[in-house]
């Protein structure tokens, strides 16, 4: 038998526990959090425009952004103005989005694209959209149109970009075994290469909705009778900062609930990560 | 049905790996691949599976498949090569979906291919539940359920430990006694190699040809891993190895 007994008996005073290290680097879910920073930034204002600390010149006080709101839902005034806005929204990023996730698909998979579509979305990339605004309305003229084709521009870039970056990503080893077992091309395409980018493109899809918004807004507020843009304009030129607060914290929703949306699908979608 | 390799050379750019291979894998027999690191048995693997073409040379089928074969020649990975989003059964479905096959024909072989690699209460898991034996065990059946006419694997018990590695290995004889098939199987273990082969073909370092080729006429079900017959083939491995592994190791050093 081998002693394994340690050669000089330590004090047990001299035990210690050994000292923890891990953790971190695994964000997990809180539904809290997030609700009480918002709570808490409301409240702080409130505060401070009802004590006179913020003058009410500056900030108007939530509670009276939150009366503006309600008058909104009230007179359907609300309904005029997110209607048209997620219309144009829901129609421009569909369309930006999915040629987005085609044409990805399509640099990610064949050389031809590749080499003729890239330096091509490079060169696109970085032109400010709103400064095409105008091409765009002699292009698609005034009404709908030249809006929706903004947003969709705006949003067709990201997504590219996001998704080749994705699919070539995807993991060779798993396209060799689908060849070897004589899996279809298309299967391929469907099956492992779709679901291993899935990640990588719904991040994308955050980040390109996220700027469908922001151009959303724009677009509105270079030329529309009603949406969430045209009326922020309006309240900003009166100096009515209720209602311009109104309209920020509708846009403000509308980015929350687009990410929670994406949140939800990747929890669905991706669910096998666990 | 046998695949035969005729005067086969690969090469890489300006890298010859493998030099007029001549091999025939008959039916119904498990032939071992044995070489130095980078001698190019992936390679001819890939080669005898269509995954890549020979710079010169052929690779034939010769004889009829068994009858049912969805896919003649079905590799088993190294590294499983399982789809993470899919569940076990999910991974056997995936190889059968393309074929016109009835639902219930599908259904049976999945469950028959479960049954024999002992996931029958796996079915639903995914592949991230699994340990690297179960996950192999999902790839071996995955493999099983097309029917292979040769079974083309690339060490297949490497990555696991040599527990999991010994009983995986006596699932294989147990697959083996049952239902005979034609396999290649590339390893670098010699224990693994005399265990599994009706003959062990030594290759020489790159660009690889064969060697010699041994054959052991030993069942596979009447081996035992301390057979002292065994032991001796192993040991004439080995010392056919030895040179060509010291050479090997040397040239990568010096390259
Ligand atoms: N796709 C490739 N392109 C270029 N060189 C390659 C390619 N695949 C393999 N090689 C080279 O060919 C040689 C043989 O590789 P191969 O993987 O077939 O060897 P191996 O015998 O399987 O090695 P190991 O025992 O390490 O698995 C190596 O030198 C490798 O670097
Ligand atoms: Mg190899």
């Amino acid at each position: 038998m081998v002693d394994l007994s340690p050669a000089r008996q330590p004090r047990e005073a001299d035990a210690r526990p050994v000292p923890f290290r891990g953790g971190g680097f695994a964000p997990g879910r809180n539904r809290w959090a997030g609700l009480v920073v918002f709570v808490a930034l409301i409240a702080f204002f409130e505060v401070g425009t009802r004590t006179g600390v913020i003058s009410s010149l500056t900030m108007p006080p939530p509670s009276a952004v939150a009366q503006t709101l309600w008058r909104l839902v009230e007179t359907g005034l609300l309904w005029q103005n997110l209607g048209p806005s997620l219309y144009r929204l829901a129609m421009g990023s569909l369309v930006g989005c999915g040629a987005g996730i085609l044409v990805g698909f399509a640099i990610g998979l064949f050389t031809l694209a590749r080499a003729g579509l890239v330096p091509l979305v490079s060169a696109l990339f970085p032109i400010p959209k709103i400064a095409l605004l105008p091409l765009f309305v002699i292009w698609f003229g005034i009404g709908e149109g030249s809006k929706v084709a903004l947003i969709a521009f705006g949003t067709f870039t990201p997504t590219v970009v996001a998704t080749f970056g994705a699919v070539d990503g995807v993991d060779r080893g798993l396209i060799r075994m689908a060849q070897s077992f004589g899996v279809p091309w298309l299967r391929i395409v469907t099956r492992v290469v779709l679901p291993d980018a899935l990640a990588g493109i719904l991040s994308g899809l955050r980040v390109s909705l996220a700027i469908g918004i922001v151009l959303l807004v724009a677009a509105e507020m270079l030329g529309a009778r009603y949406g969430i843009g045209a009326y922020i304009l309006e309240a900003g030129a009166l100096y009515d900062l209720e209602r311009l607060f109104a309209g920020v914290v509708i846009l403000s929703v509308l980015g929350l609930l687009v990410s929670a949306g994406i949140g939800a699908l990747e929890r669905r979608l991706l669910r096998w990560r666990g | 049905m046998d695949i035969r390799v005729r005067h086969a050379s690969h090469a890489y750019g300006g890298l010859a790996v493998l030099s007029d291979i001549d091999l025939v894998a008959p039916a119904g027999k498990i032939l071992c691949l044995v070489g130095p690191s980078g001698c190019g048995k992936s390679t001819l693997l890939r080669l005898m599976g269509g995954l890549e073409r020979p710079t010169s040379g052929a690779i034939e089928l010769v004889g009829a498949p068994p009858s049912g074969c969805l896919n003649e020649l079905t590799f088993v990975f190294q590294h499983f090569a399982l789809l993470p989003w899919a569940s076990v059964e999910g991974n056997v479905r995936f190889v059968l979906d393309h074929h016109r096959l009835s639902e219930a024909e599908r259904a049976e072989i999945v469950a028959d291919v479960l049954a024999r690699t002992g996931l029958a209460d796996f079915a639903e898991a995914w592949p991230r539940q699994l340990s690297g034996g179960m996950r192999q065990r999902v790839a071996i059946a995955r493999a099983l359920a097309v029917r292979p006419a040769v079974l083309l694997m690339d060490e297949p018990l490497s990555a696991l430990d040599s527990q999991t590695r010994e009983i995986l290995m006596e699932d294989l004889v147990g697959l083996w006694t049952r239902a005979p098939f034609t396999a290649v199987y590339v390893t670098h273990n010699l224990a693994e190699a005399v265990r599994l082969g009706h003959a062990v073909a030594v290759m020489s370092r790159r660009p690889g040809r064969i060697r010699e080729i041994v054959a052991i006429d030993t069942p596979l079900s009447e081996r035992r891993p301390d057979d002292p017959e065994l032991e001796r083939v192993q040991a004439r491995l080995w010392s056919l190895l030895r040179d060509e592994a010291i050479d090997a190791d040397r040239e990568l050093v010096d390259g």
